[in-house]
């Protein structure tokens, strides 16, 4: 298209370019609207419903006699169970996905193995959490366990490994070459390269894939239905069993009863804050920690 | 000459591309010396076989000896870090560790664990940095973090934190190229300074920076050493016919 095109030909090219523009844009936008649209139903559902439940008591009272059909308590055994079991698993996980995802940058690379260990990880990603919870609970009957807090840790710290392994994999991987090799040049082995360098250049990734498995592990039922049981009772010990906010959610929807389908609305709500809250935090955290990193 | 390091019969191959063939060189311990030649001529390539870089690119093949006071770095039996330490890299752009500017030259003495408490490597620290020519301009600023010096700065950074792994010999891959001449100029000062202390290879292309800096010259060609020889006779009476077009612009 040179100078010497004519003006009309000129027109239908800028024409057909713009509308391409204006129609995939107009894709974008509805996307983006059912994305946030659907967010904001699913807020609106739950603070509507729950709102009116919420009291000071339902957050720092255990469930007394009678409370599932709409008596005195709340749920503080599953608030303090979910934030026992969703922190535990998640300490659990980055003790072990770390490591993972170092192992894989420093090490294996682009390696056919390192193909391998992330193809693995990806179909581990995709196994839903009620195969976990059976899995968790087979090893349960064959190691003598019965339900408890450490189990619910163990099978959430399963679940939430694949997501926050590969979520800190693609991080790392964007390493910038220039920054690994300045520490090369001073004589780092591949492992200091990773710790000291990888590591601190990367954190605010990093902690954004400890958040994104932290989601995932305090929202998630079928697992710890299985593997941590529930009870009215604050856990005394990792040995005892919990209960937890989704499946708070879970038993009080299900009820005929509707001032406590309201109270699982409500549970609902306290869940969603505790993620609101942790995210911010970390969010915050990561910015303050983003100080050294290399832009 | 007292040559520092000796290279015989080098050669680089990155798959079936040939890229260094048959280096033959000796570098003189103490001096200045510049490999220059047009782009693609390798001049990169042998530099990073001095510190052992190329084996971090997937796929270069070497074969041959690089010898650094006399034992072969390619050994088996040779520490790759050891090898690092002792050979300092200036890159073409200044990397700063996502660390503050003081962790930035403890770092490397860290993990070599090369002081012994929180005073020495504080001193250390001022050292280098005063040898860099920065001690001035950062001493109220040490725990800022790194990225916030200006690229002259952060070159001037880099070189106070190779010197501070106590290297023998100092790589510069066009190590002025991203920066203003005035950085540049105060770079090519303080490697001036360091050449009776350190054995100095630097790459460049602009020949005008060559001519300041060299003792000793490399001219390359297509992955040849065409010429090499004292700075004084190659610039004045080039042996070979490419080496005096190269000089004269002629390419």
């Amino acid at each position: 298209m040179g100078i010497n095109m004519n003006m009309k030909m000129k027109k239908k090219y800028f024409q057909r370019r713009h509308l391409v523009e204006l129609f995939m844009k107009t894709i974008m936008r509805i996307a983006l609207v059912i994305v946030t649209g659907a967010l904001g139903l699913i807020l609106w559902t739950i603070i509507s419903r729950g709102l009116p439940a919420l009291s000071w008591e339902m957050v720092s009272q255990v469930p007394q006699g009678g409370y599932y059909m709409g008596k005195d308590g709340g749920i503080l055994n599953a608030i303090i169970g979910s934030a026992y079991l969703a922190a535990g698993g998640t300490l659990l996980a980055i003790v072990i996905s770390l490591p993972i995802a170092l192992y894989l940058k420093a090490y294996l690379g682009d390696s056919a193995w390192g193909d391998y260990v992330r193809l693995s990880l990806d179909i581990l990603w995709g196994i839903p959490s009620v195969v976990y919870g059976a899995f968790g609970f087979s090893l349960m009957i064959i190691f003598g366990m019965r339900a408890s807090l450490l189990a619910g840790i163990i099978v959430l710290a399963l679940i939430e490994l694949p997501i926050m392994t590969r979520a800190m994999d693609e991080v790392i991987r964007r390493m910038p070459v220039d920054l690994e090799l300045a520490a090369f040049a001073l004589g780092s082995t591949k492992f200091e390269v990773a710790l000291h360098v990888v590591t601190r250049q990367m954190l605010p990734g990093i902690v954004t894939a400890i958040l994104l498995a932290f989601g995932r592990g305090i929202g998630d039922a079928a697992s710890v239905l299985f593997t941590a049981g529930y009870t009215d009772r604050i856990p005394t010990s990792l040995m005892r069993p919990t209960a937890s906010l989704p499946l708070a959610v879970f038993f009080q929807l299900g009820s005929p009863y509707p001032e406590v389908q309201q109270r699982g609305y409500a549970a609902a709500l306290i869940l969603t804050i505790i993620v609101l809250v942790v995210s911010l935090g970390s969010r915050w955290l990561s910015s303050r920690l983003n100080r050294y990193s290399v832009k | 000459m007292d040559s520092h390091i000796q290279v015989k019969n080098l050669n680089v191959y990155y798959g079936k591309q040939h890229a260094l063939k048959d280096i033959n060189i000796e570098i003189p311990k103490n001096q200045i010396t510049v490999i220059m030649g047009p782009s693609g001529c390798g001049k990169t390539t042998l530099l990073k076989t001095f510190n052992r870089f190329l084996e971090l690119l997937d796929g270069a093949q070497i074969t041959g000896e690089v010898l650094v006071d006399g034992k072969n770095i390619y050994d088996a039996d040779v520490d790759v870090t050891e090898v690092r330490k002792a050979v300092g890299l200036l890159a073409q752009r200044p990397s700063p560790l996502p660390m503050s500017i003081y962790d930035n030259i403890a770092y490397g003495m860290h993990i070599h664990k090369m002081k012994k408490d929180r005073k020495e490597y504080k001193a250390a620290v001022r050292y280098y940095l005063e040898v860099a020519g920065l001690w001035e301009e950062v001493q109220k600023r040490l725990h800022e973090p790194a990225t916030s010096l200006s690229i002259g700065q952060q070159q001037r950074l880099c070189l106070a934190r190779g010197l501070a792994v106590e290297p023998e010999i100092i790589l510069g891959d066009e190590p002025t190229s991203a920066l203003d001449p005035i950085s540049s100029q105060n770079i090519e000062s303080r490697l001036l300074d360091l050449k009776k202390q350190y054995t100095t290879v630097i790459v460049t292309h602009t020949l005008r920076q060559a001519k300041r800096l060299a003792d000793y010259v490399i001219y390359m060609y297509l992955g040849e050493v065409i010429e090499a020889g004292p700075a004084k006779e190659v610039f004045t009476n080039p042996k070979h016919e490419r080496t005096r077009q190269y000089l004269e612009g002629l390419f």
